[in-house]
């Protein structure tokens, strides 16, 4: 087993590991501390692909951006830490069915579908097809992409203020 | 990728394989592991050799320029003029006791200095220093400077919770509200640049200026001259600079989101922003002052590197004099009046400049831009010669002493 393979299987392992901290921690805090080492180890995946930019993306957008912001919405939450979930069982039945639908769907994928191996990866910047890509072949979807954002923004603040809502 | 022999070392490259060749002393070990640990040693090299030494001298420094506009002395008893002063306190904070408060979170109190060191040093990784020494010159080089900064904003909001303290808290969340802020503007008034440049590469984009003050994209048009002041503005609240150090405050909230901590992990956030100092200072050099670019006045190599290392460290470093001016000049702004000043002035004008840069591009021909940016030139010059002489008129007025007490920075 050469190196690199090793060192994709130590980052793969830190990512499951971390999402199970985020999943499994009872403190909601501890939780969204652990998403930054999922979040991370997907950043680090994305380097063993070739995709830099797509990996300094994920790291300014989601460990910069959404952890920040979910970090912040769990620190203004008052007495958080310590909250107590009255009926821990109710959930679990339809939480295993889910969990078994979304199994059987992905398995699925993963034996069904043709993995492309490729030897040796191009080295070489990735940014300027992603542009091409964006302005040019998939244009319509990056656009719709972005109106759904922006009337996503809009809807936030006509939710969270008062005065514009009566 | 490390399987690729060809591009990602640089140039250790012919060292690994001297080493791994089938006579080098390290015959039997795989060439990847060599490699790795090659990078390693290098990156621990840079780390203890350089990043750390310029954290500690720019916190000395600090200090005597602090103490010179405040009419004081500063640190001057341990080495010539208190230069090994950052030695002494180092030394001193790392023999202390490591004390970790009972009520806090022990392991997240511990990671948070570490989550802040790394998101600084990490920067060092794509921070050029000359035409040839950088360590990796990445092609997403600008885009992982602001992504990996996002780690110091994680580590203080830890500190803050971890701490069980309100200051704390109230401390990590100001500092996290405001750096997700300014990242906006700050981010938008790297476009300008990129936009002229087609480049992410920090390399790239000093090799797209020149060594005159008329090539550098500061003097390119009048929205790359405002996205410069925005990106410094905004730069300095992101590091929470003064006037922007409410996550800190003194006055409000003890010492913000380091107030439970002692010793070396207290020292390691001050490290940490000491540091970012000059990280802001390479940014801005790179981006808008021609980094490392030389007059050509010599072939020699090594003459040449040494040459480009200075003017580099010269330009940073005037930046990093001028945050230490504004630290010393201006008093700390509100809260509502940080949010006002990022998200109605800002953000608004860095939009203009993105937009503005753009229409440059096309509109503005080449001939009539290298004009604009000679006679920006001459106006930026006309600027700086105008503030000198207003200063030697305020001194003038002010019927200082003798000269050599007052202007000289030794005592």
């Amino acid at each position: 087993m050469s190196l690199s393979v090793a060192l994709f299987y130590a980052f793969a392992a830190f990512t499951v590991i971390s999402a199970a901290g985020v999943a499994f921690s009872r403190n909601i805090v501890y939780s969204a501390f652990a998403l930054l080492g999922t979040l991370f180890g997907v950043a680090a995946l994305y380097v063993f692909l070739g995709a830099d930019f797509v990996a300094g993306a994920q790291f300014l957008i989601y460990i910069g951006g959404v952890l920040v912001l979910i970090l912040f919405a769990v620190m203004l939450t008052h007495r958080i830490a310590d909250g107590a979930v009255s009926n821990r069982a109710a959930g679990g039945p339809a939480a295993l069915v889910a969990v078994g639908l979304v199994a059987a769907v992905l398995g699925r994928a993963l034996f069904k579908a043709r993995w492309p191996v490729v030897d040796v990866l191009a080295d070489g910047p990735t940014t300027h097809a992603i542009g091409d890509g964006f302005l040019g072949r998939y244009v319509l979807p990056f656009e719709l992409a972005s109106f759904v954002l922006l009337a996503v923004l809009v809807g936030a603040i006509v939710v969270s203020r008062k005065e514009l809502r009566s | 990728m490390l399987a690729d022999r060809d591009s990602s070392l640089g140039p250790m490259k012919d060292l690994v394989l001297y080493l791994t060749d089938v006579a080098g002393p390290l015959r039997f070990a795989p060439y990847e592991l060599v490699a790795m640990v090659a990078m390693l040693l290098f990156g621990a090299v840079v780390v203890f050799g350089f990043v750390l030494p310029v954290a500690g001298i720019t916190s000395w420094l600090e200090r005597r320029v602090w103490a010179r506009i405040q009419s004081r002395v500063g640190p001057n008893r341990v080495g010539p003029q208190g230069f090994l002063q950052w030695l002494a306190d180092g030394l001193k904070n790392l023999m202390k006791e490591d004390i970790i408060p009972s009520a806090a979170d022990p392991w997240l109190f511990a990671l948070a200095p570490y989550l802040v060191v790394i998101g600084f040093v990490a920067t060092f990784a794509v921070v050029p220093f000359g035409d040839v020494l950088v360590i990796a010159d990445l092609d997403i080089g600008i885009l992982y400077i602001t992504a990996v900064t996002g780690l110091v904003v994680v580590g203080v909001l830890m500190a803050g919770w971890a701490s069980n303290n309100k200051w704390s808290l109230l401390g990590g969340i100001r500092s996290a509200a405001q750096i997700v802020s300014y990242e906006i503007p700050a981010g938008l008034s790297i476009f300008p640049v990129v936009l002229l440049t087609g480049t992410l590469s920090m390399q790239e984009i000093i090799r797209a200026q020149g060594w005159a003050p008329w090539h550098w994209f500061l003097f390119h048009d009048p929205f790359t001259f405002a996205a410069f002041f925005v990106f410094f503005v905004a730069a300095l609240a992101e590091g929470n600079r003064t006037p922007f150090d409410l996550p800190e405050a003194e006055s409000e909230l003890v010492a913000g989101f380091c107030t439970e901590y002692s010793g070396m992990r207290y020292l390691l956030f001050f490290l940490a922003e000491w540091g970012n100092l000059y990280v802001i200072g390479a940014i801005v050099t790179t981006l808008f002052l021609g980094g490392w670019q030389v007059p050509p006045v010599t072939e020699h190599p090594v003459a040449l590197a040494v040459f480009q290392l200075a003017t580099f460290f010269a330009k940073a470093y005037f930046f990093v004099f001028v945050a230490m001016w504004v630290r010393a000049t201006l008093p700390r702004v509100r809260v509502d009046q940080l949010m006002i000043l990022c998200w109605k002035y800002m953000v608004p004008i860095a939009l203009v400049n993105v937009v503005g840069t753009a229409i440059w591009m096309v509109v503005v021909p080449t001939s009539l831009g290298r004009v604009v940016a000679i006679a920006m030139t001459i106006g930026g010059a006309a600027l700086v010669v105008i503030f000198f002489r207003r200063v030697r008129f305020h001194l003038r007025r002010a019927r200082l002493g003798p000269a050599d007490y007052y202007y000289s920075p030794f005592i």
